[in-house]
């Protein structure tokens, strides 16, 4: 198994100057951190070609081997193909390139959100069938009545009680403090994998 | 006050970190069962045996947000999955919504077939970068789930809520689904969507669970001190203000 010491020493040194950086106030390491913070802005731009490319073969290989639903990585491939050359020749303010975003790709990401809307509703009928324990139930009954809480009703406008004092109770007390919970044990998870890869002791860079 | 508080968290999980790695005990730490982590492991054999592929979907945490943490997790979770079905026929394929990513994905999958002896097999065109925004990531990788004989699909790393669209896709094909997220509206979408939700920060335990390796079991004991001590902090500093004191 090949070993790379200096890749290794590299990002080692490089994230201890940045944390440190972060946190001593310092001026000549907090000037390095934002050095570096800016390199790594221009990696991950290059980063953004080069996977751009890996797009590019990935249905290159599909069209090639006449595999199933390549005629999607055609109009895959023409359609990315011709938005770079109308964005290179143009430049990403003329009125092609808005009519591109705004007739083509928010419209389209759109209807993806409303098919999530039904998909989320379908998901949640299927959940009773899936797992019925106690959690399911607490976890459907408080997701009705928000959104019955939530809503503006005809003639009635919001439901008294239910909208202006249990929801409000609801969001702030049990909600807030279990997503913090959550967010913590977040936090704590993303501290050791932090210091894993900072001590290379993950390295998705070249190997371990 | 608030910046020496985060060092000392960082400089106390450091020493942690590295006392547990390095401490020789006599036995492994225990951890308690939990049953989708059960579930991968027997999915990543069978998988191997009858010929089907993993999809790993990495999320779209970029590397250079505080999300990327999640994503370091999926790296290291795909690592470990790459070992084990590399010999596989159909070797995993892993996919990722942001460029640096998938190309840290093609390394990661690359050294899991170095180390499993099986480096020729490695095919650069198995971490992919499925889309550069959340809805066109999920758009490319239900594809993958439909077209490739995709038999588990691991959802793991930075997600927004159109994690169910990629749930409803495994659903669809019969696939076993393991889905994990950071944000809490995807964790959501999430429970509602898997038979075995992973919630909070299960996440980070995958590593740990999956393989054995040493800095994975370390780091998931540290958390756990980590947070019995938050809790402990909590609760002073709520009987503190109960007593009145500021």
């Amino acid at each position: 198994m090949k070993r790379h010491p200096l890749a290794a020493s590299i990002a080692i040194s490089i994230g201890l100057i940045v944390l440190l950086g972060y946190f001593l106030p310092i001026p000549l390491l907090v000037l390095v951190r934002l050095e570096l913070v800016q390199w790594a802005i221009i990696l991950a731009g290059v980063a953004a070609l080069v996977g751009i490319g890996n797009l590019i073969q990935v249905h290159f290989f599909k069209i090639r081997r006449r595999e199933n639903g390549s005629a999607y990585s055609v109009i895959l491939l023409v359609t990315m193909l011709a938005t770079l050359l109308t964005g290179i020749m143009l430049g990403p303010a003329h009125v092609w390139m808005r009519f591109a975003v705004e007739i083509i790709i928010l419209p389209v990401e759109a209807s993806l959100m409303a098919l999530l809307a039904v998909t989320l509703v379908y998901a949640s009928i299927r959940l009773l069938r899936r797992r019925a324990d106690w959690m399911t139930f607490v976890f459907l009954v408080t997701a009705l009545f928000m959104l019955v809480a939530s809503a503006s009703l005809p003639l009635i406008g919001e439901i008294p009680v239910l909208s202006d004092w249990i929801r409000p109770w609801l969001m702030f007390g049990p909600a807030a403090g279990g997503t913090r919970g959550l967010l913590l044990g977040v936090a704590l998870g993303a501290l050791t994998t932090g210091l894993r890869a900072l001590f290379a002791m993950d390295r998705p860079y070249g190997g371990k | 006050m608030s910046q020496s508080l985060g060092l000392g968290l960082v400089i106390l999980a450091t020493i942690l970190l590295l006392a547990l790695i390095f401490i020789k005990r006599k036995s492994q730490p225990v951890f308690r069962e939990i049953a989708a982590f059960t579930r991968l492991r027997r999915a990543a054999g069978l998988a191997v045996e009858d010929g089907t592929r993993l999809h790993v979907s990495l999320g779209r945490g970029g590397l250079l947000s505080p999300r990327g943490a999640a994503s370091f997790s999926g790296l290291a979770l795909l690592r470990q999955l790459g070992e084990q079905t590399s010999i596989s026929d159909r070797p995993p394929v892993a996919t990722s919504g942001d460029a640096a990513l998938a190309v840290l994905s093609q390394d990661t999958l690359r050294a899991a077939y170095q180390s499993a002896g099986a480096e020729e097999l490695f095919q650069p065109a198995n971490g992919r970068l499925a889309g550069m925004t959340p809805f066109s990531y999920a758009a490319g990788a239900m594809i993958i789930t439909r077209q490739e004989q995709i038999s588990t699909d691991v959802l793991i790393g930075d997600f927004g809520p159109e994690a169910a669209l990629l749930a409803e896709a495994a659903e669809r094909e019969h696939a076993l689904l393991i889905a994990a997220a950071s944000d809490p509206a995807a964790q959501a979408v999430l429970f509602a969507s898997t038979s075995e939700p992973l919630v909070g920060e299960e996440l980070f335990a995958a590593p740990a669970y999956i393989g054995n390796d040493a800095a994975h079991l370390a780091s998931l004991q540290v958390q756990d001190i980590l947070r019995w001590l938050i809790i402990l902090a909590l609760l002073a500093g709520a009987g503190l203000k109960l007593v009145g004191l500021p």
